[in-house]
């Protein structure tokens, strides 16, 4: 079975405080890796590394050749000034993705009537939503969410929930950092606790 | 997956251009400091002061260099703080393009408008028509994408500081004082009526060097923005 992100002895930290020591996991389609831990524990810090953001202290992290991923942060990735419509166009252009799924992702994601909104008048929530519409763009196997479900209401847990139910019984797979209960019935979880 | 750098360039070139269509207030903010400038020293002078005339292309130089700083903060800044950074580096095309776009629109938002107001501010200290006038712009021409490339070096160097718009103009201005010297001398040289190919020379030197080395070095600070 093909591995999508796996790590090895991987260690990482900030200055001289150790966050993961020893860290080895390898992630299959259908898997959903949990990473929990209360506020400072590591969790940003750890899939930032598995990203590709910042070097881990030593240690490797391998993701599958050739095979791009989606990453959402724990910020937006909007430009206040920007559409919702422009805002995503633009990232569309950056990844050579037709922007012709945009319109059933804003559908999917109940912000179809704010397509023309500048992302300043939108709130916390929907631009949450905004920003995990991206997912729906363009089709990728490996999804890295970070806190994807601050922000969200229980119609946008929902759906989120189903989001990740659907890509990970269609053979892709996904590690979340949160600290509360994962949405939706996720088949395959495993649960790393930092901190 | 992998995709041109000139996916990254087009689509920041659009999206750039397209925020400052909402920005336009931020954008008329050098040119309009550069005109306020350049006229205070006209209004401070004696009329007619054949020194004001001496004094212009150092005059014009430095107020084009202080005008061009006024952006730079925010250059890569905004993209920083709303995440669009993160996105550029892990997507599939490279950084580099989204680099060399963003310094492309900072000089025809910035630089550009400075380059087409030389002109007449020149005339207006006293500065002669004609070929000196001819080689001030051209110096201009080559000077200003300079400030949009050094000075985007340097915004992509402090970027993730706080209260980097103190310590970006301490880092420009030393690095800048070659293309100041280079790019007044050259005008100075015409105005004297001796040959300005010298001054001129070592500005495209600078240029095409800084174009070269620059961006790359400001992709590798940007990408140390994240640690």
């Amino acid at each position: 079975m093909t591995t999508l992100l796996s790590a090895t002895a991987l260690c990482i930290g900030r200055g001289d405080r150790r966050l993961v020591s020893d860290l080895h996991f390898a992630l299959q389609p259908g898997d959903v890796l949990h990473l929990r831990g209360r506020n400072g524990a590591g969790k940003s810090s750890l899939i930032e590394v598995l990203v590709g953001l910042r070097p881990p202290q030593s240690g490797q992290v391998h993701r599958s050749a050739g095979d791009a991923f989606h990453w959402v942060g724990h910020r937006n990735a909007l430009n206040p000034d920007l559409t919702l419509r422009e805002n995503l166009d633009c990232w569309c252009a950056l990844n050579g993705v037709p922007g012709d799924g945009i319109a059933p992702a804003l559908d999917r994601m109940g912000l179809a009537r704010l397509r023309l909104r500048p992302a300043r008048t939108l709130s916390a929530g929907q631009k949450r939503r905004a920003a995990l519409s991206r997912l729906l763009i363009a089709r990728r196997s490996l999804w890295l969410l970070d806190e994807p479900l601050s922000g969200l209401d229980g119609e946008g847990l929902a759906v989120l929930g189903q989001l990740m139910n659907e890509h990970v019984t269609g053979e892709g797979a996904i590690v979340v950092t949160s600290h509360q209960t994962l949405p939706g019935k996720l088949p395959r979880v495993t649960v790393i606790e930092l901190g | 997956m992998s995709i041109p750098a000139t996916a990254a360039f087009t689509a920041t070139l659009g999206r750039e251009l397209r925020i400052a269509t909402r920005h336009k207030a931020e954008w008329l903010m050098p040119p309009l400091f550069f005109a306020i400038v350049v006229t205070l020293f006209a209004l401070g002078a004696k009329p007619g002061d054949p020194q004001l005339a001496a004094l212009a292309p150092s005059v014009l130089w430095v107020g084009a260099l202080l005008a061009a700083l006024l952006t730079l903060d925010r250059l890569f800044r905004g993209d920083l703080e709303d995440g669009w950074l993160e996105q550029v580096f892990v997507g599939p095309a490279p950084a580099m393009g989204m680099v060399l776009a963003k310094l492309l629109a900072h000089w025809l938002l910035s630089g550009l408008p400075l380059l087409l107001l030389a002109a007449p501010l020149a005339l207006q200290l006293g500065f002669p028509s004609g070929a000196p006038l001819g080689w001030l712009l051209l110096g201009l021409l080559m000077g200003t994408p300079l400030l949009s490339v050094v000075g985007g070096f340097a915004a992509a160097l402090t970027v993730a500081l706080p209260r980097a718009g103190l310590l970006l103009p301490v880092l420009v201005l030393p690095l800048l004082a070659p293309v100041v010297i280079f790019g007044s001398g050259a005008a100075r040289a015409a105005q004297a009526g001796l040959d300005p190919g010298g001054p001129i020379y070592f500005l495209a030197a600078l240029l095409v060097l800084s174009l070269t080395l620059l961006p790359w070095a400001a992709t590798a600070a940007l990408r140390n923005a994240f640690d």
